[in-house]
């Protein structure tokens, strides 16, 4: 409950009584509120540091520990306070939300004790206010990402293999992780040094070589040395095809290997000597066979398998893909614009080798980058001008989405390195240092086991209370709407209800039905103005909530409820709900949120005057207990 | 390129403008009310010193500046409401309660009409009431007066009641109302008649002592 609207609850109870004269009968007997009215002070002690509060500002919100009877379980008889072993700098930012309703997050906690003491305490991190949201939200993220990072570190690579693999597995594992045995790191090493030979090789055949003996011209290597070229290329490709042929095999899943990124490449490799092979050797194709050959130069980044760091940057500009997109856009749309300018700006002249616009994107790409080649220069002033300025600008567009790229690299170039470090740390926890500390961990674990089945005995008690102190501002505020109720001789019922009655009564059926609540008050009751009887009504509030509009800051909790019906025919009356808004007060610059609460009506069949004060047995509200329902539909409401 | 960024630097200079005259207003009608003293209160009112205490610490904690306004009174008043629109009423019920017609409501007449809503005399409370249905302040309930609270008590049950809504509800409402409370029939309902008639009516006798326990 939200300071707000329980603070106005008694405001609002007391201007009912404008309604009076207008009520045609009287009025429902208020719920009698027998919680100690006088307020009084609290000390609660962390650890040694003492707080002391209202009793009304931990009652705000009674779904939280302090909130709610089961600090009681921490009560010290002899001090006469409550104690709480827990961190006391984190106490105060809870303490805090009590007093102002909203919770901040300290920006130099850990994320991971801040929300483990929050859980102890029973709150819900949702409501973090607004201010704190934004910083909470990424450091969990953060946080998130690394636990998921180093369950996935823990699971690959240097855990030991399991007792039963097959030759497939450790084949594959020897694949991925060299490290493991000697064979893997000599096959590692015999692969890159065949890298590397194919690319120097495709390098070096087309350096000029000296003719040889009769000619005058020079002749590129590749070409004098042909045999000796041909049977290197053989040879890398023939390791290459092995290669990619056992890790297609050794590979978990077929499919996935073969759509990987590597494989990919591998097979771009390779492919073009194959294709050579078989293609013959006429003029036709030939072409073709020669743009081939450049696909060989991937090869060189099979290189990306042994290199760490390229396959951080290769991660990297995948996930700026958006900013490299960006940046591409706004380059074309620069390009376009100044290509286009310059074109007109230079018709003019006689001579100018700007003689179209695709000719002048040239031009324009070049000035951009600051490359300025000097093939095509602007002569006319305008044409200066606008050169300058395009110049000028190139700079600045380049500049702009660099920064997020950079810091996108280091981020992922950092998280590798923590990954390594954690790999550190566990090769020490696992040798033995911290088994001292295990140990009486271990204990302490047994101890609390067995308060654990002591704290659920009294459970049913505490739930018990639980009810009476979540219901009292529910009581009141429903009986405010009765009177409501009362006065103007109609009944507070939901959309489907009311679709139903408007289709019965154009049909002409009319149920005669006395209220149950008001049966035993006024002698006159009309039949037809009167709360009727109605058998399992479905109390799904859907009006309440969708008129909900809950800021994503400001919800305190949310109850998921569980209806059931029972055998026992209720009477019930459809459920209002005060509804949870930012309440903003022309004050303050405070925000509050107030108490969405579901309240079904007492059994209709005892009558108000013999209902007790406050009905203990009252059905339906709580969490967890098994409460008498009234729908079959669980639906989330938001309590306070 | 330059022109755009340009353009850019402009417009955010303007809205700089407009957010410092925002904060000028802003610090203009950040006003800080301070109640009268305890005792004074004490005496004035019906209420204990501790009950005071109680209901200010509530009050000051929604509203540290001491006032609440018309808007902000409205929006609380919904939240009780959530079925209909309860904003018709909470201006009826805000006019009440401003005593003063200041055009916020202070922690003195918070507590003032609570004191008489909740430990008034039927006398007290009744008179209230009809200062509350008196829109016009000029000493007669009439008709249309009438039809316009009742239209607001109305407004407040929302769209989904039962029986179903009629629209002629409110009038008939005010009818029955008019055929009690005005005795001599001028289409008028003076104070005195108001005091009267309601005194006959047992219902709102014994409904009158049911609201003093809520606090």
């Amino acid at each position: 409950m939200a300071a707000g609207v329980a603070t106005w609850l008694p405001f609002a109870r007391a201007a009912a009584v404008g309604w009076l004269p207008l009520a045609k009968k009287t009025m429902p007997k208020p719920p009698v509120d027998n919680t100690s009215r006088s307020d009084e002070i609290l000390y609660v002690n962390v650890s040694g540091v003492r707080f002391q509060t209202w009793k009304n500002t931990l009652d705000r919100y009674p779904d939280t520990l302090l909130g709610s009877s089961e600090k009681e379980f921490f009560f010290n008889e002899d001090t006469q306070e409550y104690f709480f072993d827990r961190d006391p700098e984190m106490f105060r930012h809870i303490l805090n939300f009590y007093r102002t309703g909203k919770l901040h997050y300290p920006r130099h906690e850990c994320i991971q004790a801040f929300d483990e003491e929050l859980a102890f305490y029973g709150i819900v991190p949702e409501i973090i206010g607004d201010c704190c949201m934004e910083e909470y939200r990424d450091r969990k993220k953060e946080n998130q990402e690394r636990l998921a990072e180093d369950t996935e570190a823990n699971e690959s690579t240097d855990a030991p293999l399991p007792p039963h693999s097959t030759p497939r597995e450790r084949l594959w594992r020897a694949f991925e992780n060299p490290h493991t045995s000697t064979m893997a790191l000599v096959f590692y090493y015999v692969t890159g040094f065949f890298i590397a030979v194919s690319v120097i090789a495709n390098v070096v055949e087309t350096v000029p070589c000296r003719p040889p003996k009769g000619k005058v011209k020079d002749l590129p290597c590749g070409e004098k040395y042909d045999l000796a070229f041909f049977c290197m290329d053989t040879a890398c490709v023939l390791i290459f095809t092995f290669e990619y042929l056992m890790r297609l095999f050794a590979a978990p899943s077929r499919c996935k290997f073969m759509r990987s990124v590597m494989s990919v490449i591998d097979v771009v490799a390779i492919m073009p000597y194959y294709i050579g092979l078989v293609m013959p050797e006429n003029e036709d194709v030939s072409g073709a066979f020669v743009t081939l050959r450049v696909f060989r130069v991937f090869r060189i980044f099979k290189f990306s398998r042994h290199s760490q760091g390229l396959r951080i940057l290769g991660y990297t500009l995948k996930s700026c893909a958006s900013e490299l997109g960006f940046l591409l856009f706004s380059l074309t749309m620069a390009i376009i614009i100044f290509a286009t300018v310059m074109f007109y700006a230079e018709k003019g002249t006689a001579s100018s080798t700007f003689t179209s616009i695709p000719a002048s994107f040239w031009y324009t790409i070049v000035t951009m980058t600051t490359l300025g080649y000097g093939d095509m220069v602007p002569s006319t002033i305008a044409g200066k001008i606008f050169g300058s300025i395009c110049s000028l600008s190139g700079v600045l567009v380049i500049a702009l989405p660099v920064p997020v790229i950079v810091s996108n690299f280091s981020r992922i170039y950092h998280q590798n390195q923590r990954a390594d470090k954690m790999r550190a740390q566990q090769r020490f926890r696992q040798a033995g240092w911290l088994r001292l500390a295990n140990l009486t961990n271990e204990s302490y674990f047994l101890d609390f086991t067995e308060n654990c089945s002591v704290f659920q005995d009294r459970d049913s008690d505490s739930t018990a209370l639980c009810v009476k102190n979540r219901s009292a501002f529910e009581h009141q505020h429903h009986h405010l709407l009765h009177c409501l109720e009362k006065t103007t001789n109609h009944e507070f019922t939901d959309e489907m209800n009311y679709s139903e009655l408007c289709m019965t009564e154009s049909v002409g059926f009319r149920t005669s039905r006395s209220t149950s609540l008001s049966s035993q008050q006024g002698a006159q009751n009309n039949s037809t103005g009167c709360c009727p009887r109605r058998v399992r009504r479905r109390a799904a509030m859907r009006l309440a909530n969708s008129t909900v509009s809950v800021s994503r800051g400001s919800v305190q909790e949310l109850d998921t409820l569980q209806f059931k019906t029972t055998t026992i025919p209720h009477q019930t009356r459809s459920s209002l709900n005060a509804q949870p808004d930012n309440l903003k007060l022309n004050c303050g610059e405070q925000d509050f949120t107030a108490a969405i609460i579901s309240i079904p009506t007492p059994p209709a069949n005892t009558p108000d005057e013999s209902l007790p004060p406050s009905p203990a047995p009252i059905p339906g509200i709580l969490r967890n207990t098994q409460a008498t329902a009234y729908t079959h539909e669980s639906f989330k409401i938001s309590s306070l | 390129m330059g022109l755009v960024m340009g353009t850019f630097s402009l417009q955010s200079k303007q809205m700089n403008y407009h957010k410092d005259k925002a904060d000028d207003d802003l610090e203009m009608t950040v006003v800080c009310h301070r109640p009268e003293g305890l005792d004074q209160m004490e005496a004035q009112t019906n209420f204990s010193k501790r009950e005071l205490q109680v209901l200010y610490r509530g009050f000051k904690n929604e509203c540290p500046s001491g006032v609440v306004s018309e808007e902000t009174f409205k929006q609380i008043y919904s939240k009780f409401f959530p079925h209909g629109d309860a904003s018709a009423y909470a201006h009826y019920l805000f006019n009440a309660f401003d005593t003063g017609h200041t055009g916020s409501i202070k922690f003195e007449d918070f507590v003032t009409a609570l004191s008489i809503l909740l430990r008034g005399s039927v006398t007290e409370k009744l008179q209230w009431t009809f200062n509350l249905y008196d829109i016009n302040r000029d000493g007669y309930i009439n008709k249309e007066e009438m039809t316009d609270i009742v239209r607001a008590i109305y407004d407040m049950m929302g769209k989904y009641t039962y029986p179903v809504l009629k629209t002629d509800a409110p009038k008939q409402h005010v009818d029955a109302f008019f055929q009690k409370m005005d005795k001599n029939r001028d289409g008028v309902v003076t104070l005195d008649e108001f005091i009267l008639s309601c005194q006959e009516d047992e219902n709102i006798m014994r409904s009158l002592q049911l609201f003093e326990n809520v606090i």
